[in-house]
């Protein structure tokens, strides 16, 4: 078959596609958005009518596919790493019930913060749920777990976790294909009391939970992913978890490793085979992306196995991302390095793209302040966080989805005045609505600023679930008409802004800004689009 | 058949299309590709830098090791200095001379073509320039990759045949201007790698 080039996260949605799936539930977030907008645009996919719709946030999308899952068809739920805590108790809970129709969980991490507010590793949460992990070390591993990934789930009746992190996620290569499988039939759980987890229920299904991790150890066991291979060289012992293992191969060409090593790509850690390379060899090095997951376990807390090496004993810096020189030196290999960086050479920061609106409701939020005081002002993560950076510095605090009006809250209720929050349209319908009801619930004098560029910009440009429907949403919500107050974002409106945004931070309760104005970058887009399809229909 | 490159940039400037080209070029021929790319925030304005591998042999990592890359082409010359430290012993370093000046303490240009020229191999080519000079000014990205062309391990026939792939769909007048770039930038680099 001819081999495709794909991203890790579109061999991921091809894998998904192929392996028989009926429904993909995501909301974006870098390094995960690709997988979604693949499945939207595949022929398969299309023809099939599998559900690719974006979700509002990962907590609706988990349960929306462990919703397909109970109607016996095959779904998976894909996210970043810090979507699985808005996810969390869908996902925990989703362990307990089990599932009927295979389901993945497909998390991608993002060691570095390449474009996140942290790098936790996922692993940890698969551990905590007691599910199995699935964590592929190249591309097509990460086609053929996703694939194979649905039956592991139908074979034990957990949804499976997949994990991936970021490199291997933006990175392509070329991918083998397998046949494509039909759809599950509609079919509903044996048990009708499956998924009810009321304490009686739960207590049954949480035992039967814990009944088969003997069973997932062994299917870990028996995982034709999780390879040992023999070395000669046993003074080191090498573990390698998903795509640790590239790196390590790129320092022993021609996989001319003399060490043993254990790849592992399943989860829950493979007992046995870990216990022969440790009681085979006299050092333990532990390569993993992310958090040091096998190694805090080899260790232990006394530590009694003190061979361990790896991130904990400062051979591998304890934070970022892992890479092949990384690897070298822990390895006692020299990196050469023949050219430096000259001093001229200067950071090069994101920013907003000119034209962006988010700019144009800086400079006026920014002019008002300067009445109001300095350091009152909550956002949240998008484009817009960029406002932090110079020449706006307009902003102060970004922490997690949503967080700007609830902080707004907290600060005003600390007798902050005025508590001015600045969110984005697809965040605020992604998390911001239970926020501004608990301001509307208590009249707490807050200003919320939602910049509405009627896309969801920072991952790309997906549709966003706020698009026409925002002054319906804060009304409903209880924000009286009159304070919400709608702004067209431009230079030439900006004292007009300006007088708007001074009588709302005035107001002594809720109040609602939507400045409103197209994401440059989409508009650009869809000008060309049109353009493309006006010279095709000429032609 | 093997050749390391670091493309780079600043986020906006399509290195994602220099990268896709060489891709095609190389799965058509069936060799192994990685390429590994920058999405999310930095796209934004910021710089970007593309890891791209091909060989005859299974690649192992994503990523290129420090001091391994055989070539880095850069559609900017400040961004073509950022990556140096990949760069082999005596690698070529190929760089676009417009600058794309979106910070307020971009250094002076010609401070940056001085560096640039410290390099024992290198090319600097304003492509923006020459696009233009062949009546394809959106083209200086195809510029870049011609100039790279003598420095990929890889025939240049085979590139011709990627740029007819990938831009197949978009009509022969496009295909056209595109390889018309890659000629252009080859020929200057086969002149000025000799001086
Ligand atoms: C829980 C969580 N999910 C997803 C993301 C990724 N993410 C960051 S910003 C963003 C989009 C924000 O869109 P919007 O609020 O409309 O602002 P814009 O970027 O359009 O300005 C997304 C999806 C995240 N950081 N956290």
């Amino acid at each position: 078959m001819e081999k495709l080039l794909l991203l890790g996260a579109e061999a991921i949605a091809q894998g998904a596609i192929d392996g028989g799936m009926s429904g993909i539930y995501a909301y974006p977030g870098t390094p995960s958005t690709e997988i979604t907008e693949y499945v939207q645009n595949n022929k398969t996919a299309i023809e099939r009518n599998i559900h690719r719709q974006w979700s509002a946030n990962e907590k609706t999308a988990m349960e929306a596919a462990l919703g397909m899952s109970y109607a016996g068809k095959r779904a998976m739920v894909c996210m970043k790493h810090v979507g699985l805590n808005v996810a969390a108790d869908a996902f925990i809970n989703s362990a307990i019930t089990g599932v009927n129709g295979g389901l993945i969980v497909t998390v991608a991490d993002d060691p570095s913060m390449h474009s996140s507010q942290n790098e936790q590793d996922s692993r940890f949460f698969g551990k905590f749920a007691m599910i199995p992990i699935l964590e592929p070390s190249n591309q097509q591993e990460a086609y053929d777990l996703a694939y194979e990934g649905f039956d592991l789930s139908e074979k034990y009746k957990v949804p499976v976790l997949l994990r991936i992190t970021t490199r291997l996620s933006h990175s392509r290569a070329g991918i083998e294909r397998q046949p494509l499988k039909s759809e599950n039939k509609i079919s509903y759980p044996e048990d009708p009391i499956q998924f009810v987890l009321l304490p009686s229920n739960a207590r049954k299904r949480y035992k039967g939970l814990l009944a088969i991790q003997s069973l997932l150890e062994q299917a870990s066991e028996n995982s034709d992913y999780n390879t040992y291979y023999p070395g000669r060289d046993k003074s080191l012992g090498i573990i390698a978890c998903g795509i640790a293992h590239n790196y390590l191969l790129e320092n022993f060409p021609g996989r001319n490793c003399p060490h043993p090593v254990l790849q592992i790509a399943q989860y829950p850690i493979p007992y046995s085979k870990i216990e022969k390379i440790v009681n085979e060899c006299e050092r333990i090095l532990v390569l993993e992306d992310g958090y040091p997951f096998v190694e805090e376990q080899l260790r232990g807390f006394l530590e009694i196995n003190s061979k361990i090496i790896g991130r904990l004993n400062g051979i591998i810096p304890r934070d970022g991302e892992l890479n092949p020189d990384i690897v070298a030196r822990a390895l006692g290999k020299e990196v050469k390095i023949y050219h430096s960086v000259p001093e001229i050479v200067k950071n090069r920061p994101p920013e907003l793209c000119s034209g962006c609106s988010h700019r144009d409701i800086y400079n006026a939020l920014n002019e008002t302040m300067l009445e109001f005081g300095k350091q009152k002002v909550f956002s949240d993560i998008g484009c817009y966080t960029l406002g932090a950076l110079p020449p706006w510095n307009a902003i102060n605090s970004c922490v997690d989805m949503g967080a700007s009006i609830t902080m707004a809250k907290g600060a005003a209720d600390a007798g902050i005045r005025p508590s001015v929050a600045v969110i984005g349209d697809s965040t605020f319908t992604h998390s911001g609505m239970t926020a501004l009801l608990d301001c509307v619930y208590e009249n707490t004098p807050v200003t919320v600023i939602i910049s509405d560029n009627s896309t969801t910009a920072m991952t790309g440009g997906q549709a966003s679930h706020a698009t026409g429907r925002l002054e319906e949403i804060c009304i409903g919500l209880g924000v009286k008409p009159e304070h919400v107050r709608v702004l067209t974002p431009l230079p030439k409106y900006h004292d007009e802004m300006v007088k708007v945004l001074r009588e709302e931070l005035n107001y002594e309760g809720v109040s609602v800004i939507i400045p409103r104005r197209e994401c440059i970058q989409t508009a650009t887009k869809t000008k060309k689009e049109i353009k493309v399809k006006n010279v095709e229909v000429q032609s | 058949m093997k050749s390391d490159i670091i493309l780079s940039g600043v986020g906006g400037q399509g290195i994602v299309s220099i990268a896709a080209t060489i891709s095609m070029a190389a799965l058509e021929n069936n060799l192994f590709i990685k390429q590994s790319e920058v999405h999310g925030m930095s796209q934004r304005g910021g710089a970007v830098q593309s890891h791209l591998r091909i060989s005859q042999e299974e690649i192992s990592s994503d990523l290129i090791p420090l001091g391994k890359a055989d070539l880095i082409i850069s559609v900017e010359p400040m961004e073509s200095l950022r990556y140096l430290p990949w760069l082999s012993e005596n690698g070529w370093l190929v760089t676009n001379t417009t600058p794309f000046i979106n910070i307020p303490d971009y250094p002076d240009l010609k401070e940056i073509l001085g560096e640039i020229e410290k390099l024992p191999h290198h090319i600097a080519i304003n492509a923006d320039e020459i696009a233009r000079q062949v009546k394809s000014p959106r083209s200086s990205n195809m510029v870049m990759l011609g100039a790279a062309s003598p420095f990929l391990d890889l025939p240049y026939g085979f590139l011709e045949s990627g740029i007819k792939k990938i831009f197949g769909k978009k009509g022969e007048k496009v295909v056209q201007l595109n390889i018309d770039a890659l000629k252009a930038g080859r020929e200057f680099a086969i002149e000025h790698k000799k001086s």
